[in-house]
């Protein structure tokens, strides 16, 4: 899991985007309608980051061609986006708010990831 | 409109694609044939300036990231792909389509997509010498660039002009820019911002050099240099010219449709018959509560006007109408370029954010009478779309 920053330094309507190492894409972390969430950064239209989108309850508007994206499941509700993003699982531990970077698969190949550790 | 079996989209671009697309969400169940010039499925350009120029690896044999369409995507559309045609005449009263090589298609609608075609120079055929518009010249175009070219000579320094110099610049090419105009982008941007934009070649370290035209080219066979209107002459392995584009009406020429620097539309894209409709790089629009007529080679347009043809050609008449704010974009040399509305000469420009001397980022806004008319971003996408948003909301002085 990746640290991202205390919760009080993410207020809502605002969003960061990490770099999450080389195992992973950028990811964006979110702060709207009162929880967080976190999807990939790169609009699945073409190369824009939606961390710099515009945010509206769950979703995100791309900057670059306004494509919408539902940040709990990742999916585009309109063109020109028609593939999802990924979404990241977040947690908040004593006040710091990580991110657990989904599991990179490749289509068709399933990939089983070992259980995660519990975080409280 | 009764009885239509058959739509015939001639385009199979953004355009014409997003005009299928829009056929078909909207209920029509009927016919749908896409004529396309180009042997490729629908695919997206603006990345052939860009990533599709400096990326990395062989682009292969299929669209790969710059398909337009998947197989579920087509199969939805259920159209029957004509591909590798050109359409020739347009006999509007036969309700026929004529193709190359003398096939006939007869149709009760047509959607007229066939976007334009950049625009030349008067210069001999010489090897190396460039325009870029499609997958096709792009690949060209990247073949030459990765075959050890040292020298490009890029002619207009417009958006297009502007991008592929910056890929050049990426690519570890010393760049020329030559631009006849004092000053590029001038009527997109005005004269203060556009001089702000001008200075980004300099970031990339491309030349750019203003108000000199282009006289001739050196060369036998392959070209060698580009000789100036002001006697200098710069040694060249590749030269790209991206002076503008012309609509593709050449093969609406009888057709009794009216053609003015475009196909001439009402403001819901449809002609002066209302089972023919235009979208895209092709179409000129009435613009709604003013005298005057539009056409914008812009991608989000190009996009957007599909859906409002097809309700209209489906309805028979107008019923939507065609207004989206004016938006586009460009990338070069590491900046993104945004702007939206409708700016005109005399608009004053106001700076919200950053400062556009010191070569970052920025955010401007264009005003008259103190009402918004447009707004620039540089490096700013955030605030920019706020803006955007609040643009398209807010009242546009009289007869913009």
């Amino acid at each position: 899991m990746i640290p991202v920053c205390r919760i009080e330094d993410l207020p809502e309507g605002e969003s960061v985007r990490i770099e999450a190492g080389d195992a992973t894409a950028p990811i964006a972390v979110f702060h709207t309608d009162g929880a967080f969430y976190a999807i990939d950064d790169t609009c699945s239209h073409q190369d824009a980051s939606l961390s710099d989108g515009w945010l509206e309850g769950c979703y995100v508007e791309c900057p670059l061609h306004a494509a919408l994206f539902d940040l709990r499941s990742g999916e585009p509700t309109c063109l020109p986006a028609r593939k999802p993003v990924r979404t990241h699982a977040v947690t908040v531990v004593d006040g710091m708010l990580y991110v657990h970077p989904a599991v990179q698969t490749v289509p068709g190949r399933p990939v089983h990831a070992a259980p995660e550790e519990a975080v409280a | 409109m009764t009885a239509v079996r058959t739509v015939t989209v001639v385009g199979a671009s953004l355009a014409g694609l997003h005009a299928a697309r829009g056929l078909r969400s909207q209920g029509y169940d009927g016919r749908l044939v896409v004529v396309g010039e180009e042997h490729h499925r629908p695919y997206d350009r603006p990345p052939l300036s860009k990533e599709f120029l400096t990326g990395d690896g062989d682009p292969g044999e299929g669209l790969g990231p710059l398909a337009l369409t998947d197989p579920e995507d087509e199969a939805e559309l259920d159209a029957e792909w004509l591909l590798g045609v050109r359409a020739e005449a347009l006999d509007t009263a036969a309700g026929e389509l004529r193709l190359a090589g003398g096939r006939a298609l007869r149709t009760d609608g047509v959607v007229i997509a066939t976007g334009a075609t950049p625009r030349t120079l008067p210069l001999p055929p010489l090897d190396g010498v460039h325009t870029l518009r499609t997958l096709d010249d792009a690949l060209r175009l990247r073949a030459e660039l990765r075959a050890g070219a040292e020298r490009a000579v890029v002619i207009g320094a417009g958006f297009i002009g502007a991008e592929v110099a910056s890929s050049c610049a990426a690519l570890g090419l010393d760049v020329t820019v030559v631009e006849a105009a004092p000053l590029p982008l001038v009527p997109q941007l005005g004269e203060e911002m556009a001089r702000v934009c001008a200075g980004l070649h300099a970031r990339g370290g491309a030349t750019l050099l203003c108000g000199t035209g282009v006289a001739g080219l050196r060369g036998a066979g392959r070209v060698t240099g580009v000789e100036l209107t002001d006697g200098r002459a710069l040694p060249a392995d590749v030269v790209v010219v991206g002076v503008g584009v012309r609509p593709v009406t050449g093969w609406l020429e009888g057709s009794g449709l009216a053609l003015d620097d475009g196909v001439r539309c009402d403001e819901g894209c449809v002609t002066a018959l209302p089972n023919v409709v235009a979208v895209g790089d092709v179409a000129r629009l009435d613009r709604p509560g003013t005298a005057r007529t539009v056409r914008a080679e812009h991608w989000t347009s190009g996009m957007l006007q599909g859906d409002v043809a097809a309700r209209n050609l489906l309805a028979g008449s107008t019923v939507e109408r065609f207004d989206a704010l004016p938006y586009f974009w460009s990338d070069q040399y590491g900046a993104r370029i945004q702007y939206a509305g409708r700016r005109e000469p005399g608009d004053t420009v106001r700076i919200l954010d950053g400062d556009p001397a010191d070569g970052g980022g920025f955010l401007a806004v264009y005003e008259r009478d103190a009402i918004p008319t447009a707004a620039l971003g540089v490096d700013r996408p955030r605030p920019f779309m706020r803006l955007r948003r609040e643009l398209a909301r807010a009242p546009q002085p009289a007869g913009r």
